[in-house]
């Protein structure tokens, strides 16, 4: 941005020079303007964290006296909720690397020759609602006593991620030169030696885009959280906010303290890993 | 659910560059026999180990794939034939019914109104989704300073979980302290508070008003990936003619942007159309049934009624209209690739 600037007013100024800049400020300011409406809500969702705690909403649209009790009701409501979320999608991402890396490799450079194939199966299996998942699961859960378990919602909740990361994995993986693996294999290391040694270390990025959106996909996860737990011994907190929501909400500072701890990992990705979010997004879209 | 929203973008365009590197790719690994001697001879050998291995790499896939989705799906077809319910839990006993649970579904009197509610849910949604975001992928074509920056927080609303959405609007819409309601009034636009999420006329269109928010960012990111290909010459040389702003819009814009456009309509029915968390966690179906969909319908038959035929029933309603739209895209995208 700055760049733009000092080299606009650096240049002899004619008039069509400064009438761009106006343009692309007024564009930028539109931009603003643009956001700004979309991410109302957000900013109403802190500012209602924000306000003293009740069963009605205040209208204030700054929280002039912020008030904490909202989240610390909701830390010693949801907290134990939040911690099984956060070890349910840690344990979400690791096993969706562990099982789609190899596949996506594979599938990349292996030149399987039904490639096309799985990669139709992948694609169509994304496609499936997470309810007909959800009614075989339970049933399935229900006899193997996995039900109410966080191995079982790790299991389930890697639905949303790993068809996703072996797609996104796969496209990065297939500009990988053969090369570099080839002269690792002349020096003798096997497939598999060859994969962790060298493979893995150079798709750190595609790793790291894939395991936050896996990371994101399972802590956003509320479809296996409903019907794969019945009791509060294992309850994500997208099920705590649910639970509040009920019929009539009767603390909204709570609810909304809630929902913005929920958000943070949304937001601290977006802000700190923004390269790899975008990456994510528009990764097989924009090429 | 509108999270997998998430994946189409990649999905779609992993898809179309897939298949088209797959093409170029180099031969890989053509790789001589190894050094160490064995009876084998060596292409026996590199059958019989090294092709092991290689297919141990796509084993566990596979393996998750088949469990995780082709189980449920086979299973839901299973179901809908029996008579699935609590009893089952108790005494693992599930008789055949045939037919029974569709005729069941087809003659409750939630059917209509759930097929009813689907598709206008899903057209609502698609429709508002692909304008707004049609043209805010047009808007953030041009060059200005904090375009990526502005473009990428617009991400935010689409990585937030579902169930936080629906609550943050539920405040917003609530009837009588909601802050639309307040907005509006203050504006002079209403004399009377909307009761946006309790009655059966308008809670319809709060709930699609809602997922059109949470779909604008996926329409955005993959709608400008789409304007990005259009080369700018096309532009360039529709200006000499005279041709710009609508007018470059509608013969150059519009007709190369096809395939994308075809692309996210298609995915967007097909992750429209299983939509459950904002439905939900805003109005859980109701009021009065004013926001029954298919989706909807499936989860309460299993997990709230117990009736797991008749809620597998109409989950495979929703796969087959699913299906019909799946087969679309891979058209859609085919052509795309060809193009």
């Amino acid at each position: 941005m700055t760049t733009m600037d000092t080299a606009v007013s650096t240049a002899s100024v004619s008039r069509g020079a400064r009438q761009a800049t106006v343009r692309s400020a007024g564009f930028t300011a539109l931009g603003i303007l643009f956001l700004a409406v979309m991410l109302f809500p957000v900013y109403w969702m802190v500012n209602a964290s924000l306000q003293p705690s009740g069963n009605t909403l205040t209208a204030d649209f700054f929280p002039w006296n912020p008030s904490f009790d909202g989240y610390a009701r909701a830390i010693s409501e949801q907290g134990p909720n939040l911690l099984t979320s956060l070890i349910v999608s840690l344990g979400t991402v690791l096993f969706s690397l562990a099982v789609a890396a190899p596949a996506a490799y594979a599938l990349a450079q292996f030149r399987f020759r039904w490639v096309s194939i799985a990669l139709l199966v992948i694609l169509v299996s994304q496609m499936i609602p997470g309810i007909v998942i959800a009614n075989a699961l339970y049933a399935a859960y229900n006899d193997l006593g996995l039900l109410n378990s966080i191995p079982g919602l790790i299991l389930a909740d890697a639905t949303h991620a790993i068809p996703f990361v072996i797609l996104i994995m796969r496209a990065f993986m297939i500009g990988i030169p053969t090369s570099i693996v080839e002269a690792a294999r002349v020096d003798g290391a096997g497939l598999v030696r060859a994969f962790v040694s060298i493979v893995l270390p150079i798709s750190r990025n595609s790793l790291i885009t894939a395991g936050l959106f896996a990371f994101l996909f399972s802590w956003s996860d509320f479809l296996f959280a409903l019907t794969l737990t019945t009791t509060d011994e294992v309850r994500p907190v997208t099920l705590g906010i649910y639970q509040y929501l009920g019929t009539q909400v009767s603390n909204w500072s709570a609810v909304m303290a809630t929902a913005v701890l929920s958000s943070l990992p949304a937001i601290a990705l977006l802000i700190l890993a923004q390269k790899y979010i975008a990456a994510g997004a528009t990764g097989g879209a924009v090429k | 659910m509108n999270r997998t929203q998430d994946m189409q973008g990649t999905t779609a365009g992993g898809h179309v560059s897939l298949t088209r590197t797959g093409k170029s790719v180099p031969a890989a690994a053509r790789r001589g026999p190894a050094p160490e001697t064995n009876k084998l001879t060596p292409r026996a050998r590199k059958f019989s180990r090294e092709a092991v291995v290689r297919l141990l790499f796509v084993a566990p896939a596979a393996l998750y794939l088949l469990l995780f989705f082709g189980y449920p799906v086979v299973k839901n077809v299973t179901m809908s034939l029996q008579d699935y319910g609590t009893k089952t839990f108790f005494t693992g006993e599930a008789p055949w019914v045939g037919l029974a649970n569709y005729v069941a579904v087809v003659n409750s009197n939630l059917f209509g109104p759930a097929m009813v509610n689907t598709a206008l849910f899903t057209i609502g949604s698609i429709a508002g989704q692909f304008v707004i975001g049609l043209a805010l992928a047009c808007f953030f074509k041009r060059r200005f300073p904090l375009n990526n920056f502005l473009r990428s927080m617009l991400l935010l609303p689409w990585l937030l979980p579902l169930i936080v959405s629906s609550a943050t609007w539920r405040s917003i819409l609530d009837q009588d302290s909601g802050i639309l309601n307040q907005f509006l009034a203050g504006l002079g636009i209403i004399s009377q508070p909307i009761p946006w999420l309790t009655s059966p006329t308008v809670a319809l269109l709060a709930v699609v008003l809602v997922n059109i928010w949470v779909g604008i960012p996926f329409n955005v990111t993959i709608m400008y990936g789409g304007l990005q290909d259009i080369p700018d010459e096309l532009y360039e040389a529709a200006s000499l003619d005279g041709a710009t702003g609508w007018k470059a819009f509608r013969h150059i814009t519009w007709p190369n942007l096809q395939p994308v456009v075809s692309v996210v309509l298609v995915l967007g029915v097909v992750y429209t159309i299983k939509v459950l968390d904002i439905i939900l966690g805003l109005t859980n179906g109701g009021p009065a049934n004013a926001t029954q969909t298919l989706s909807i319908r499936s989860y309460q038959e299993s997990f709230i009624n117990f009736e797991f035929g008749v809620g597998a029933a109409f989950s495979n309603i929703l796969i087959l209209i699913s299906l019909v739209f799946a087969v679309i895209y891979l058209r859609a995208n085919r052509r795309a690739v060809d193009d």
